[in-house]
């Protein structure tokens, strides 16, 4: 089917955008469509990580050669270092991981995974997407002010990020407030929208539990940011007024208080790493069930194990803060509460390892995304066990380690989660199969440099390195032999790394324009996007399908193939 | 539910948290600093609980346009959202003449941190107060010609929500001694 | 494990690295059974065009299967207990307790460097005699030393590795904590907290040193006005409970 065909059947009335000759700008810039909406979530996430792998590059190239002149950047002052990091963190996780995994796999698919034709606000996703598009280019545009991007970190904590005078940033410290602030009203609209949509659009037939995991994820993960960012919110205003009218919120000279800030970001700080785990969680129940034709584990479990880690992750922000100076009963408190939070995500992740038991597994470049995320997961998972033991975190705090950490959940999340989403959806998406050869290759190189970037990480941080320094030669117990190569290694490594990197554009986007034609479910999978056509056409379905059964129904013995798509009526119906 | 009130539902929560994070931040202070009761003596306590009247009458107003939209009444329910949108509006001239005042005495943003909470949190309110009128006067543009009666409600119940925020900020920014 | 690497050079160290230890260990095996099953079922279930391999029918819903769920439950649930307990024991004895201090010592953080204030030879801080110095501390051996910690502007954060100590330093208060010395050397430290543009230009180090060599230095550096007024009694040190506390 070809997409001109198909309009046609689009026969009800959106906005103004039903016609066939729609124009570029319409169709491409200034849809309502909540598929192109996705897209443009989907490729301004993918622009954001080239600056975020960027900058990683021009700091971990410092770090490894301290002093050189970085090919395409040029010397790395103390001050740049500062740059180049806080906005590295700051591109990951607000304009690579939430946009890709959340904004783009929800606007994509929530809409044809649940059979409706479009989400139930497609203007206000429009402008969603719009102020996030600002967000971005704000941000953007703080590297070229005077004094250049703020520096104070991903955590932007006061005094620090407060005065100009400290901070040395007069201009990129409120517009990277100002950046993350917009970012933050762009998902709130969008988590408005997404959530809205689950709940009042559902095809018929579909009751709460034939909803895809990945669906109810994105939805878990909406409600969990609207919940906490409030507060951080509230904290941006008045971290804007202490940068630019002088208010001393933040401020001990005027009665402030600067470890306010601390519990404001962290109290959203914390759910905000769940927001991003949980989508890539959802995306891997989908892809391991496809492609070992099982039926997941356990669904209800997985779903309690996510609402039970949500909820949990409100208690815990403080063991950011062991020894950031708050009262050391507070965190006997929050040592508990965080070592807790292992119990629902062990459960989930030995269900997914359950539902390999007894498959028929077949290794396709999705399928190797998504065990590889899996693997690779519990590792980040269990080193979180090391910094949550206050006693351990003394030690802990603030070094490589913690990096190494986070890196071993967010790589996975960010990176590994997103191609195994992209690789999957791909033939939905544009109608195109993606090569497997190169999908491979590409696999591979990433995986492999990936765990020589970080596995040194974990034992540079165990040997003190410490976050945030650009050049360790002024620490004589850092320069003991043998650490100045592992710094030398990560950063060879993620030169692979990102060298591989182009396969995967060069084959995704060759595979856009030139690909194979995809069939209609070119992986036999049950869920409802599969329905429709490759790539679906504006307004989706021809028409709205009807649900008999939940989405993970594989080699059942009642059905006559290995799996039972989700609208097919049940072999007594007529049909 | 519809759509359209699930989703003001939804808005609503999503602020409950904004303004719980402001109110817990400036809860956190004042149990802190007990000398702040001097400062919140030179607030209007007068001025603020005229506003807390404007605003409750102002409510009703939306929910009488709630009840005439509901039967179908469109003009009668723009007539009333009207009401309340000038409730509003008087909200917002007492509270000019309250900051100038204020300001002219040299209690003002930066004077210390009472007030920048005073203001800050008024300020996020008055913003919503605002935006809340803006939205009114558009739907009410709409209900007179007898068009998307059912936003009738859903402005209402945001309305209802800003009513309730200064609700908590009256007593917690000028009673509070 | 980590001593191999990195001295230990104060009295909790070595309970610290064993709590390391002991949650490698812990979560170390847990890690390798995951990994284990996780890598046995795609090489066992694995789909060739040869074994033609049909998949079984698992809903989960079982009793029986439910053990997936709740031996992790139970063990997770056990072994964190494990976890917690001893990590708060260290907890407790690092940061909640105070042993007796045989002297004290003030750390003062500044965008980019430390100042030190020792007691000098009466012992006491804030009289006359006290040594000043800058990026580096004396300390001597086999003593209990209580630090207050004070930041003159930004967050700052005072870490010794060789103690595994850490702890931040905030404008406007000062923040008490202690260690013993248990190795004599030269060990860095560091400031761990982003302070700005020199925050990776902030390395200081501390010097244990025997007890005569200690001595020697504090004769040579204490300030003359010492050596001629033995110190008079002068005003208390500020206690932390004042927000203003810290100098500025
Ligand atoms: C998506 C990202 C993500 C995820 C999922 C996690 C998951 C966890 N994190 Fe992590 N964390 C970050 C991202 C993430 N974290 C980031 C970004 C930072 C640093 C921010 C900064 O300072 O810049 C950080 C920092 C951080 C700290 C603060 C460190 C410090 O600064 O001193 C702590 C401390 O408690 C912590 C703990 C944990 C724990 C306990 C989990 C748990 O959820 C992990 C649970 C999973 C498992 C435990 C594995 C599966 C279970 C088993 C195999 C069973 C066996 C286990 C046991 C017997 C215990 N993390
Ligand atoms: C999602 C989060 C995320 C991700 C994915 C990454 C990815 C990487 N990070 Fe980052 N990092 C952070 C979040 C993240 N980081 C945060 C929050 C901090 C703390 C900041 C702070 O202290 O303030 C940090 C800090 C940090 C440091 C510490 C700096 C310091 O303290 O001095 C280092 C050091 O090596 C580092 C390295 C890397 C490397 C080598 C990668 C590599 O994996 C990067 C690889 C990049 C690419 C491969 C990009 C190109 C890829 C494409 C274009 C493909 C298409 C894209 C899609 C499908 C989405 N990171
Ligand atoms: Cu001082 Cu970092
Ligand atoms: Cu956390």
């Amino acid at each position: 089917m070809s997409t001109a065909t198909v309009d046609t059947s689009h026969g009800h009335a959106h906005d103004a955008h039903g016609h066939h000759d729609e124009g570029f700008i319409k169709k491409y810039l200034w849809s309502t469509d909540h598929k192109i909406i996705g897209f443009q979530y989907m490729f301004t996430g993918m622009f954001m990580a080239l600056i975020g792998g960027f900058t990683v590059y021009a700091f971990r190239m410092q770090l490894a050669f301290p002093g050189m002149s970085v090919p395409g950047f040029g010397r790395v002052t103390a001050h740049d270092y500062n740059s180049l990091v806080t906005t590295h963190g700051s591109v990951m996780i607000f304009w690579v991981a939430m946009p890709v995994l959340i904004a783009a796999l929800g606007n994509y698919l929530i809409p044809l995974m649940i059979g409706c034709d479009d989400m139930v606000f497609p203007r206000l996703n429009r402008l969603s997407y719009q102020i996030f598009l600002v967000s971005a280019l704000v941000l953007i545009a703080s590297f070229f002010v005077d004094g250049g991007a703020f520096g104070g970190a991903w955590t932007s904590y006061p005094p620090l990020s407060a005065k100009a005078e400290y901070n040395l940033t007069p201009k990129g410290a409120p517009l990277w407030l100002i950046a993350v602030a917009l970012e933050f009203v762009a998902f709130l609209l969008g988590g408005i929208n997404f959530v809205t949509t689950v709940m009042n659009s559902r095809a018929p037939g579909m009751k709460m539990f034939d909803v895809p995991i990945v669906v109810w994820m994105i939805i878990i993960a909406s409600i969990l940011f609207m919940a906490s960012v409030g507060p951080l919110v509230a904290g941006a205003v008045m971290l804007l007024f202490d940068q630019l009218v002088g208010t001393g919120f933040f401020d001990p000279a005027k009665g402030g208080d600067p470890v306010l800030w601390q519990h404001l970001f962290w109290f959203f700080g914390h759910p905000e790493v769940y927001v991003v785990l949980l989508p890539a969680m959802g995306v891997v129940a989908e892809i391991i069930t496809v492609f070992s034709r099982k039926k997941l584990f356990a669904y209800k479990t997985v779903l309690y194990t996510a609402i039970g880690t949500g909820v949990l992750s409100f208690f815990v922000w403080a063991h950011h803060q062991f020894v950031a100076g708050i009262d050391p009963r507070m965190a006997n408190i929050f040592s508990v509460t965080t070592l807790l939070i292992s119990i629902p995500v062990a459960e989930m992740v030995f269900v997914y390892i359950a539902t390999l038991y007894g498959g028929s597994i077949r290794l396709t470049t999705p399928m190797l995304w998504a065990l590889a995320f899996l693997g690779e997961f519990l590792l980040g998972g269990v080193t979180g066990i090391f910094l949550g033991a206050s006693g351990s975190d003394i030690y802990f705090h603030d070094t490589y380690f913690v990096i190494a950490h986070f890196h071993y959940t967010f790589f996975p999340i960010a990176f590994i989660g997103s191609f195994a989403a992209i690789t999957y959806w791909f033939p939905k998406m544009f109608g195109r199969m993606m090569n497997e050869t190169f999908g491979k290759v590409h696999f591979w190189g990433t995986i492999i440099a990936f765990n020589f970037i970080f596995i040194p990480l974990f034992f540079l941080g165990a040997r003190g390195d410490h976050r945030r320094i650009y050049d360790y030669t002024n620490f004589p117990d850092l320069m003991k032999p043998g650490m100045q190569d592992l710094r030398v290694l990560a950063t060879v490594a993620l030169l692979v790394l990102l060298a591989f990197q182009v396969v995967f554009l060069a084959n995704l986007f060759y595979s856009i324009f030139k690909g194979p034609k995809a069939e209609q479910n070119p992986w036999k999978a049950n869920t409802l996007e599969w329905v429709a056509a490759s790539p679906p056409p504006h307004g989706n379905f021809p028409e709205l399908p009807t649900v008999y059964r939940g989405p993970y129904e594989y080699s059942h013995p009642d059905a006559a193939e290995d799996y039972w798509p989700q609208n097919q009526p049940p072999a007594g119906a007529a049909s | 539910m519809p759509t359209g009130r699930l989703a003001v539902w939804w808005v609503i929560a999503s602020e409950i948290v904004i303004f719980g994070g402001v109110l817990g931040s400036y809860l956190m202070h004042r149990l802190g600093h007990p000398d702040w009761a001097y400062q919140s003596v030179h607030t209007n306590t007068w001025a603020g609980a005229f506003n807390t009247l404007v605003l409750l009458t102002s409510s009703l107003f939306a929910v009488l346009a709630h009840q005439e939209a509901a039967k179908g009444n469109g003009p009668k329910a723009a007539r009333n959202l009207m009401l309340t949108v000038l409730g509003g509006l008087i909200f917002l001239v007492v509270k000019s003449f309250e900051w100038t005042h204020e300001i002219q005495h040299g209690y003002t943003l930066t004077s210390n941190t009472f007030w920048s909470f005073y203001y800050t949190a008024a300020g996020l309110h008055g913003f919503h107060v605002l935006a809340g009128m803006v939205i009114m006067l558009v739907v009410a543009a709409d209900a007179r010609k007898n068009r998307e009666l059912q936003r009738v409600e859903n402005i209402g119940i945001y309305w209802h929500f800003v009513d309730l925020v200064w609700i908590f900020l009256f007593p917690l920014l000028y009673i509070a001694k | 494990m980590l001593s191999h690497y990195l001295e230990i050079a104060s009295s909790f160290g070595q309970d610290i690295d064993d709590l390391i230890l002991l949650i490698t260990l812990v979560v170390g095996f847990w890690f390798l059974l995951a990994q284990f099953l996780f890598f046995g079922f795609i090489l066992k279930f694995r789909h060739t065009p040869e074994n033609g391999r049909k998949a079984q029918y698992i809903s989960g819903e079982l009793k029986k299967e439910k053990r997936w769920v709740s031996i992790p439950h139970y063990a997770t649930l056990f072994f964190d207990v494990l976890i917690i307990i001893a990590a708060i024991r260290i907890w407790q004895d690092v940061k909640m307790q105070m042993p007796q201090a045989d002297s004290t010592v003030r750390v003062i953080a500044q965008q980019w460097a430390w100042t030190f204030v020792h007691p000098g030879p009466d012992n006491k801080l804030d009289t006359p005699d006290d040594i000043r110095t800058v990026d580096e501390l004396h300390v001597e051996l086999g003593k209990t030393y209580h630090f207050e910690l004070q930041s003159r502007d930004v967050l700052h954060s005072f870490s010794v590795p060789a103690f595994r100590l850490k702890q931040d330093a905030i404008p406007g208060r000062t923040i008490k904590g202690w260690f013993k010395t248990t190795l004599s050397g030269g060990f860095d430290i560091q400031c761990t907290e982003i302070c700005g543009i020199g925050h990776g230009l902030m390395p200081a180090r501390i010097l244990i040193e025997k007890a005569e060599e200690h001595a020697a230095w504090v004769k040579a550096n204490a300030p003359m006005v010492a050596a001629a007024a033995p110190a008079s009694p002068a005003a208390p040190a500020p206690t932390d409970a004042a927000p203003t506390g810290g100098s500025r």
